[in-house]
């Protein structure tokens, strides 16, 4: 047991959770705005695409993670060529999150007034302007909050990934802390956790303070 | 009249609630043209057919010679440029600054950033809010915001402007300031401005015209001192007279409301009358108002039961041309 051991998996973990949050986010907002774009109120109503868009994310998000982690293993192989390490772990955690990410982001999207849409199709604007310059801007609040929210999510995805070998701090606590009975280790990665699971909430709520102008005292 | 709006038998419905059952309208270049019914008549229905918020099941909407049904999704894009619209709760992008809002209809034409923002500081000196152009809306009174929404609606130029409620979420006062302002773009630009509305004070400060919508027809429509002096229908005399309609409780069908129109201020008409039947008469309601730049007054008399003394006051307002209206209890 060394501080190199948990730089290493402080590292590894911050590494996976970033660029995962980053994919998940990058599958998950278009899915989120076609979730919102299609659903009954939506700008282009479209029920078929709205069920079955909504019907397999959430059987994607009702399958528990840890079975995810398992029955993706030899598609992570195929992605990118083995299923150990924190690189492949991504793989899983893309795919596990971004069901949740897209219905974070249809949730944060409906949270817009629908008199601001109004407005602005009276102005002429086309839905695509009206996604990119209405709903997505007026949305950035709340968009902001749910990604430290799923951020934290991937992050503790990113730990039972620990046991299939996914490295970082997940490992280093089933390793050490659930194999070698070594409370010690296993006590310091979860306060590891806790801290970052801290950071990264109260850096989300700060941020959002900061940029939301509906409020009169900012 | 050359008309910008033409509205032919214009039906809607939401299910099996009928909203509009055959409306026509015919709206002239340059008025302010008024809409005023109470709350489900389905007047702000009828206000976002005109610029297609709202597709209507059956009927013609004509705007500035171009039937809207024809068009494709980017003529109607275009089209709608030519309208600007104002809400009740005033729809201002609450992310965006005061100027950003303006520019925005700009930003959607794709023009480029130095020209929308020096139209869209025009616009809001023409508000009165030049100083305010980097707050954002929540920091702004409703007034204030409803001023900004009155700027974005005219960045592009249109030729007409529609008003939804555009008042009713405001005090007194600020209605006053904001119908002021409409009314002084009215006149500086010749915008057509249609003004939906359940207040009739809204429709006598600034409507030439009126129409008056009933259960998703149209009741009456008419110049609104016409409509004041010798209204036809009961939702009109039900606008007309305030809200705690004395008329509304069973009083005895001897009612009159004398209209007058400010010509004839010299003569104690009322006292006359009395003298003339030899019976008191009783006084009602009374109040003045201001339409089209005219005073208007109204008094709402219950005549004596006795039918000589009734027939006397009532030949007294015949002799001297005193404009009145058989009122009947409901």
């Amino acid at each position: 047991m060394s501080f190199s051991l948990f730089f290493e998996g402080l590292l590894q973990t911050l590494y996976m959770v970033g660029v995962s949050t980053v994919l998940a986010y990058l599958i998950g907002l278009p899915l989120g705005v076609l979730l919102t774009v299609t659903g009954r109120n939506g700008l282009m109503p479209h029920r078929l695409l709205n069920v079955v868009l909504g019907f397999v994310i959430n059987i994607l998000r009702s399958i528990p993670f840890v079975i995810l982690l398992v029955a993706l293993i030899p598609f992570t192989r195929f992605i990118v060529g083995t299923s150990l390490g924190s690189t492949a772990t991504i793989v899983p955690l893309v795919i596990g999150s971004a069901p949740f990410v897209a219905r974070m982001v249809e949730s944060s999207l409906k949270e817009v007034d629908s008199g601001v849409v109004e407005a602005a199709r009276s102005m002429g604007a086309s839905n695509f302007q009206i996604i990119c310059k209405v709903l997505i801007p007026e949305a950035k609040p709340q968009l902001l909050l749910g990604s430290a929210i799923a951020a934290v999510t991937i992050l503790g995805y990113s730990t039972m990934a620990g046991f299939v070998g996914g490295g970082g701090l997940g490992t280093i606590a089933i390793n050490y802390g659930y194999h070698r009975y070594d409370t010690e280790t296993m006590l310091i990665t979860v306060a590891l956790l806790v801290v970052i699971v801290q950071i990264i909430q109260e850096a989300g709520l700060r941020l959002v303070n900061r940029i939301d102008k509906r409020k009169r005292n900012t | 009249m050359d008309e910008i709006i033409k509205i032919e038998n214009l039906k809607k419905s939401f299910g099996s609630l009928t909203v509009l059952d055959g409306v026509s309208l015919s709206i002239g270049r340059g008025e302010i043209f008024g809409v005023i019914g109470l709350s489900g008549a389905g007047k702000s229905t009828l206000i976002r057919c005109i610029n297609r918020l709202e597709k209507p099941d059956g009927g013609r909407i004509v705007v500035d010679g171009q039937d809207l049904a024809l068009l494709s999704p980017s003529e109607l894009q275009r089209a709608r440029r030519k309208m600007g619209m104002i809400f009740q709760q005033f729809n201002l992008l609450s992310q965006r600054t005061v100027l950003k809002n303006v520019r925005f209809p700009l930003e959607l034409e794709g023009i480029s950033r130095e020209s929308a923002n020096a139209r869209a500081r025009e616009l809001l000196e023409l508000v009165g809010l030049s100083d305010k152009e980097n707050a954002y809306p929540a920091l702004l009174s409703g007034g204030q915001q409803q001023r900004v929404a009155i700027a974005r609606a005219l960045a592009t130029n249109p030729q007409v402007l529609l008003c939804d409620e555009a008042t009713s979420a405001l005090d007194q006062r600020t209605t006053r300031q904001i119908l002021d302002l409409l009314q002084s773009i009215n006149r500086r630009f010749n915008i057509t401005i249609v003004i939906i509305t359940h207040e009739m004070r809204v429709i006598e400060t600034v409507c030439g015209r009126v129409a008056i919508i009933h259960e998703s027809r149209i009741a009456e429509e008419g110049a609104v001192a016409e409509l004041f002096k010798q209204p036809k229908t009961a939702a009109a005399r039900e606008l007309i007279l305030p809200a705690a309609n004395p008329l509304s409780a069973p009083l005895s069908n001897s009612c009159v409301r004398l209209v007058f129109d400010g010509t004839q201020t010299e003569r104690p008409i009322v006292s006359e009358m009395v003298l003339c039947c030899g019976a008191p008469v009783n006084i009602l309601f009374a109040d003045t108002k201001q339409i089209e730049g005219r005073t208007f007054g109204q008094l709402l008399l219950q005549l004596p039961d006795d039918p000589q003394a009734q027939a006397a006051a009532k030949n007294y307002l015949v002799q001297n041309e005193i404009h009145f209206i058989e009122e009947v209890a409901v």
